[in-house]
């Protein structure tokens, strides 16, 4: 589904990805950890076509087409999803209106019909119960007033809704209680079919306790430099980074 | 990245204006110039009553005394008075038995607005009076709204089958000594709407008014006349569109609104006349004077306007709370994009006891424009228990243009109660991408994120009004990302 090549990548100026290559395939889960300033969010940003970052080399294939040629709303249409590590507020624009608007556009780059109120109500009711979401929310503006636990909870909610092909999870669990974190990642296994994938990016290994993922690589100064099954996660988080950056700094 | 912010912000040039074609009409025009002999030549062009012909002379000679107004925060280039066209009418007559005898190609003008004029064809059931330059040329429902003793038609005929009425009213609420160019419409005006809406009836139909200016060089100055007499309502809607020029036009115009006891006035505008290119060449300079007075007690003035045209905007719709427990409202979106300035807003006068006002105003700026918002609240010693709330935003797309806020509160009566509210927030990119990401496209989050924005405003409209005000808002703003 997703090949990344040698990716390279930088924020003005700055090489912040410097070769990743990775490989996703429809019905996975990967999990990307790292310390803090490792390249995470950059990759995500990368992926879903953020124009603060520039890619300098390499190739993302997304289901056989060049990904970094698409616009950011072409891939949402073709099935991408990024969950945002700071979800962005945006006042005077109802979640129901914004969530509506988003449906039907990528319906309408399918080749479809809006969808009707009746069911677009429905689905609203049924990805607000799978996600355990407090109904009053969908009523206010986008993200406007939110808690951070809320925030996070909206991005799985949208998610629910969009059913996307690849979700890219940016640090889903950052800022979340344990039961907020346990909702959210029961959320993210109901959504799980075999023609879906999604990449958990992660700084701790507890949000991996729920989302059992197949493989886990460990992102440092820009490169992947470990991947393995999910027990890395556990040898991560009982070693520490610093046992990562030791080896790779010698 | 700030070079892809240059670009983004240089892309500001598809809003293409639809309104821009301009039509062959045979014109018939008085030269170009000002001065005493050409007021005469209006008054007798129009075949004026004595009385009439004193108004206008009387305000020229104040206006030859007067200075072109500096306060606002404007940049306004000089005017050159004498090379202005001060009346340009289409030749055919327009005093019109029937449709058919409407020049076909000024047909064809309002029809390509989207304003037919023909009433079988409408469904709407909006009353129309279309001004095209100095000229109304037709008024449409009039025979239906006679039987209700409704007066609607060009202020001309008002001037001639009404003149007590307009003698009665006609200065009433906005003296011809007013301002610079009060005064200046008050000695040229050519043309305009009148309504009176006897005691007791409720207007059936939105009533409404469009403008177009048409010839070039020609300045526009029309005025329109609204009483509604005890106990009326009535709601009324202005539209204004011109040809894409590359000189300036002048358009200054009055508006009057008497509201008598327990009378209710709602006055619609939705502006976009041509602003000019996206360099600031050409466009129109838009000087009004609006004011209502709410002269008997528990009467209504409403003005909702929707500002998205005009390369210079002038405007200041207010109110006077004269009768007891009157009410007045002004909602406002203004929308500035490229070289645009308007320095817009409100004044809110508090005279008669329980008094109330309710001002929001919504400004939205884009490109390297400037908008301003200009407000007066006023309550006088014997206002007593007058309340006044004022809620005044903006929203700024890129960092090249400007909003500013002139709030003036005078209050003169110790039981005022006066409330103000301001916010400036920002389309910041990341909000943009964050609708990107979900699918929806740059210009589809702007107009979502402007549609939320102006909401409050856009619902006061009528809706009809309000469908094509939010387009109007989506076209004004295309490619104007931040």
């Amino acid at each position: 589904m997703l090949i990344i090549k040698d990716l390279h990548a930088e924020i003005d100026g700055k090489e912040i990805l410097s070769g990743i290559n990775l490989e996703l395939k429809a019905g996975e889960i990967h999990a990307i950890m790292g310390p803090n300033g490792s390249g995470k969010s950059t990759l995500a940003a990368v992926l879903s076509g953020r124009d603060l970052v520039s890619v300098t080399k390499g190739t993302v294939l997304y289901k056989g087409n060049n990904l970094l040629e698409m616009s950011p709303e072409k891939r949402a249409h073709a099935g991408i999803f990024l969950g945002f590590q700071y979800p962005i507020e945006i006042p005077g624009v109802s979640m129901i209106n914004f969530m509506k608007t988003a449906i039907n556009e990528q319906r309408k780059a399918k080749g479809l019909e809006p969808i009707k109120p009746s069911d677009f109500l429905k689905l609203m009711r049924d990805k607000k119960a799978l996600v355990d979401m407090d109904s009053s929310l969908t009523s206010r503006s986008v993200n406007e007033g939110f808690s951070g636990g809320e925030k996070k909870r909206n991005e799985i909610f949208q998610m629910a809704m969009l059913e996307p092909v690849l979700a890219i999870l940016d640090e889903t669990d950052s800022g979340l209680d344990i039961d907020a974190l346990r909702t959210v990642a029961n959320g993210v296994n109901k959504l799980k079919t075999p023609e879906n994938a999604c990449i958990v990016i992660t700084h701790y290994q507890r949000l991996l306790d729920y989302i059992i993922p197949d493989r886990v690589h460990v992102l440092y100064k820009g490169k992947i430099v470990k991947s393995s099954g999910k027990e890395l996660a556990l040898e991560l988080e009982e070693k520490g980074y610093d046992w990562i950056k030791k080896e790779n700094d010698k | 990245m700030e070079k892809e912010q240059d670009k983004i912000l240089n892309d500001i040039t598809q809003g293409e204006y639809k309104y821009g074609f301009h039509s062959d009409i045979e014109m018939e025009t008085i030269p170009k110039g000002l001065n005493e002999e050409t007021v005469r030549r209006i008054s007798k062009k129009k075949n004026e009553p004595d009385f009439m012909l004193e108004y206008r002379l009387k305000a020229f000679r104040h206006w030859q005394s007067m200075k072109m107004p500096g306060w606002a925060h404007l940049k306004i280039p000089e005017i050159d008075y004498q090379d202005i066209i001060y009346y340009a009418a289409p030749k055919k007559k327009p005093v019109l038995d029937s449709l058919d005898d409407v020049d076909p190609e000024l047909k064809e003008t309002f029809d390509k607005l989207g304003i037919s004029l023909d009433e079988q064809k409408r469904l709407t059931g909006v009353a129309v009076d279309a001004v095209i330059d100095s000229v109304s040329v037709k008024t449409t429902f009039k025979e239906t709204l006679a039987e209700l003793g409704i007066i609607f038609c060009s202020f001309s005929e008002a001037v001639q089958e009404h003149p007590d009425l307009i003698k009665k009213y006609m200065g009433s609420v906005v003296p011809y000594s007013d301002n610079f160019f009060a005064t200046l419409n008050s000695a040229v005006f050519s043309d305009g709407s009148f309504c009176y809406i006897p005691k007791g009836v409720r207007c059936p139909m939105e009533l409404s008014t469009y403008f177009r200016i048409n010839a070039a060089n020609t300045g526009q100055f029309e005025r329109t006349l609204i009483v509604a007499d005890e106990g009326s309502y009535v709601s009324y809607l202005e539209g204004c569109t011109a040809p894409q020029r590359d000189e300036n036009q002048l358009h200054a115009a009055i508006v009057e609104i008497v509201a008598m006891e327990n009378a209710e006035v709602k006055y619609s505008t939705v502006q976009n006349w041509y602003p000019g290119n996206k360099d600031g060449i050409g466009g129109i300079y838009n000087f009004v004077t609006k004011r209502g007075i709410c002269k008997g007690d528990n009467s209504k003035i409403s003005w909702t306007q929707v500002e998205t045209g005009s390369a210079i905007t002038w405007k200041y719709p207010s109110c006077i709370l004269k009768g007891n427990n009157s009410v007045g409202e002004f909602f406002s979106v203004a929308v500035t994009n490229n070289h645009q300035q308007a320095d817009t807003g409100t004044k809110m006068i508090h005279v008669g006891k329980n008094t109330k006002s309710i001002i929001v105003s919504k400004g939205i700026s884009a490109g390297k424009s400037n908008n301003s918002y200009r407000g007066l609240v006023k309550v006088l010693k014997n206002a007593e228990n007058a309340r006044n709330f004022s809620q005044c935003d903006s929203l700024l797309l890129g960092d090249r243009c400007g909003a500013h806020t002139f709030p003036q509160i005078e209050a003169d009566n110790p039981g005022a109660i006066i409330e103000h509210e301001a916010t400036t927030s920002k389309i910041g990119e990341d909000q943009i991408f964050y609708c990107n990401q979900r699918g929806i496209s740059t210009e589809d989050a702007i107009a979502l994120i402007v549609n939320g924005y102006t909401r409050e405003v856009l619902n006061k409209l009528p809706m009809e009004f309000a469908v094509e005000a939010q387009k109007l808002l989506q076209i004004s703003l295309e490619g104007s990302v931040g």
